[in-house]
């Protein structure tokens, strides 16, 4: 499996140039002063000669920002400083690095983490933040052939300013949180997909999002809108180098599921312990489409993301399994949203959490039936595994149901590491640290098996560098 | 050098309940013995202890195996000198393949001879799965097994099975096997009593615990003990079983003056 994959990589143009950005080895040419307003809006704007509309756009949306409470729920959010932070950073035009020039220490960890084998052997298509601006891009030429666009959304600003003016903010207005309000904004990169009608993208569309630059703000923004009947899959990953002050990421993720289209978006974030990560994720499924959400939350000071699905027609599906990994200093606050708006709609939610040396996991979910939505069906099932005494684990499920006819199930379960099964992997020679990582990993194995292959290693090696140390 | 499993004078309790109560016992590599005992005379607990379990603790008495103390190891480190144990109940451990899992245990414990590995201290893949299979087949299990998740929705037969994979594939020097043969089907027990007594050699001590002398029909015990009141109260041969089987523990306890306890129940 892994070699016919790999040709295919090769025989679309896998890139094996592409090569990371360290927040300490490259200058940024433009940094805007600290804080966001209007001129350090327009000021963005001017630099990336943006049209109009997105201009007015902006600046919209910041004034729905300052007219918005600081969000209450979730996590705590009072050591975050609005105007602490850079909110436009123009990288150097530089992207080629080469690999010699990487620190050590960082290398090493990418090695243990298996990504220069996964980022070269797998990146198709890449978009990669290269702070906030993406400064490599690599559209192969075969998804030129069969149609499909797929960049950064600075560009498909300029060069796709219909399909994106038609579809931009209507997902996720600027005024349906603070943080979507500060992201349309102040956003920079992220992807744009289209996918035209009954075209089936074979291999996932990948991009790798980084944050390189101490206090740098990242509000990415992606679009994707899946024409009647396509398929696509786009994985996005992630590794933050450790700095010391606090950061915010904080992104907007729309997507556009038209009639009989099936769309999957994967996530592995695994973000350095001082950021907020506070994203909005939202998909929109007509008749018959198929979205899921697949989503790992590692790292991070904490995270606020709880994918949504609002299904608009009748047949559309709504898949989310979601994994976070709440370790010392962290909290994860995930979950799953989905919104039956249509009779005979389905979904299913999926969570997984495990919490260790103290951190906090929170599976926060929503599960709406809309008044005359018959028929439908709607499984939540939410595991937490605590690891120790220290460590915390809750559960916020709301369900609103305005009609009878509907099957809605809830199941949750909080489940310690129990000691007959430690003593039996340690009596076969593993090591006490060995052996919890490897309950851990059997723990979320439903999720990482849904991962594409390079990732699921990737994911399991994640969890193996978050146990280390964990034990004795 | 032959190593051996010296028990003396053990006293192991649960909760602060006595159970073993000044044991003495030895097996050697190359020996084959059998303990038997009625239920909940500590058989298990024994087992456990010896493995280095947290919950049985070890209030007196000495274990030396292949000439190391071994009671202050960790259950791995016991596991890492050659010391097995086929549990009565496996645990489950959902999500982790069978051969996932062998793939990290066998590395864990071979690594310790200085065996071939690659970069991750893990036994080549190509090498393991071979001789996973080798030994799948001698056990008469499917291939696809090794895909499942480790004694998740296993049959008590298939957990026994597996627990003897394990051992097959562990290569150990003295192995417990805690009522392996319980559970299986009588085809079942031929195959694993087979499949033990392969496995037997000069390089293997077994203590078989049991309550049916029919595993011991495959392999054929040199010694066997009778478990009673914490401690062995009886020691023989074969003869020994058949006693046993025709006239139950009641003769022997009172021999030794012992009252039966409620078949262990609180
Ligand atoms: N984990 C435990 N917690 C509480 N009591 C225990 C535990 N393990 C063993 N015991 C008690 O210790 C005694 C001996 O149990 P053990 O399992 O060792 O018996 P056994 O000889 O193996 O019995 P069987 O033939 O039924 O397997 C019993 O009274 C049992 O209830
Ligand atoms: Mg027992």
């Amino acid at each position: 499996m892994a070699k016919s994959e790999t040709n295919t990589m090769e025989e679309i143009g896998i890139s094996n140039d592409y090569q990371y950005g360290f927040h300490d080895d490259v200058k940024p040419t433009f940094k805007s002063r600290k804080g966001l307003d209007e001129e350090v809006i327009n000021q963005m704007c001017d630099i990336k000669g943006e049209p109009d509309w997105m201009r007015e756009y902006r600046l919209n949306a910041y004034k729905i920002f300052k007219q918005k409470p600081m969000t209450k729920w979730g996590g705590d959010l009072s050591q975050l400083d609005f105007d602490d932070i850079y909110y436009y950073v123009k990288a150097s035009d530089r992207s080629e690095r080469s690999w010699d020039d990487v620190p050590d220490d960082i290398k090493k960890t990418f090695d243990r983490l298996g990504i220069p084998e996964a980022e070269r052997k797998f990146l198709a298509g890449v978009g990669a933040q290269y702070d906030s601006e993406v400064v490599y891009h690599n559209i192969v030429e075969e998804l030129d052939k069969i149609g499909v666009v797929f960049l950064d959304t600075d560009t498909a600003v300029k060069e796709y300013p219909d399909l994106v003016k038609k579809y931009f903010g209507t997902i996720i207005p600027s005024a349906d949180n603070q943080f979507a309000a500060l992201n349309s904004a102040a956003w920079s990169g992220g992807s744009f997909v289209y996918v035209p009608p009954g075209v089936k993208v074979e291999y996932p569309l990948q991009a790798y999002f980084r944050i390189n630059s101490e206090n740098m703000g990242q509000f990415e923004r992606t679009l994707i809108i899946a024409d009647e009947g396509s398929q696509v899959h786009y994985v996005e990953g992630c590794t933050a180098p450790t700095y010391s002050s606090e950061s915010l990421h904080s992104a907007v993720v729309e997507i556009v599921c038209m009639k009989g289209s099936r769309v999957r978006y994967t996530t592995i974030q695994n973000w350095a312990n001082n950021v907020y990560n506070l994203v909005t994720k939202r998909a929109f499924a007509y008749e018959d489409a198929q979205m899921e959400w697949v989503d790992g939350n590692l790292g991070s000071k904490l995270t606020m993301k709880y994918p949504s699905v609002y299904m608009m027609e009748p047949g559309a599906r709504g898949d989310i399994l979601s994994i976070a990994f709440a370790s010392k200093g962290q909290h994860q606050d995930a979950g799953a949203k989905v919104y039956h708006c249509a009779p005979h709609t389905t979904s299913q939610i999926t969570s997984k959490s495990i919490s260790k040396d103290g951190g906090r996991s929170s599976y926060r979910g929503w599960v709406d039936v809309a008044k005359g939505a018959k028929g439908c069906k709607s499984h939540v099932v939410c595991d937490a595994l605590i690891l120790d005494k220290d460590s915390r684990s809750d559960t916020y499920p709301v369900i609103e149901i305005g009609e009878n006819d509907t099957n809605i199930e809830h199941e949750a379960r909080v489940s310690k590491i129990g000691e007959e099964q430690l003593f039996y992997l340690m009596s076969r020679g593993l090591s006490e640290e060995e052996a919890s990582t490897m309950i851990v990993n059997g723990f979320i194995e439903p999720l990482v098996k849904e991962l594409p292959m390079e990732y699921a290693v990737e994911m399991n090696r994640l969890i193996q560098l978050q146990m280390e140390g964990s034990v004795g | 050098m032959s190593i051996d499993l010296a028990i003396k004078d053990l006293h192991i309790s649960v909760q602060g309940k006595p159970i073993i109560k000044g044991l003495n016992l030895t097996v050697k590599q190359g020996e084959i013995h059998a303990l038997m005992g009625p239920n909940g005379s500590g058989k298990s607990t024994l087992a456990k202890g010896l493995m280095g379990h947290p919950l049985y603790d070890i209030d007196s008495g000495k274990v030396v195996f292949s000439g190391v103390d071994i009671l202050e190891l960790e259950a791995n480190e016991r596991a890492r000198l050659g010391l097995f144990l086929a549990f009565q109940y496996p645990t489950a451990i959902p999500g982790v393949s069978l051969a996932n899992f062998l793939r990290l245990a066998v590395s864990a414990v071979r690594a310790k001879n200085g065996n071939e590995s690659d970069k991750d201290g893990l036994i080549p893949m190509r090498e393991f799965r071979r001789e996973l299979r080798e030994k799948m087949q001698q056990l008469g299990v499917d291939d696809s097994f090794a895909r499942r998740y480790l004694n998740d929705g296993f049959s008590g037969g298939e957990m026994k099975r597996a627990e003897i994979l394990q051992l097959a594939m562990l290569e150990p020097k003295i192995a417990i096997l805690d009522e392996t043969d319980s559970g299986l089907d009588i085809d079942a027990v031929r195959i694993v009593g087979e499949s033990v007594s392969q496995l037997i050699g000069p390089d293997l001590g077994v203590l078989i615990i049991t309550h049916y002398p029919r595993l011991l029909d495959y392999i054929r015990p040199q010694f066997v003990h009778v478990l009673l009141d914490g401690r062995i109260v009886e020691s023989g041969g074969w003869e020994l079983t058949q006693l046993l089987e025709a006239e139950g523990y009641d003769p022997i306890r009172e021999k030794h003056g012992i009252k039966e306890e409620q078949n262990g129940e609180i």
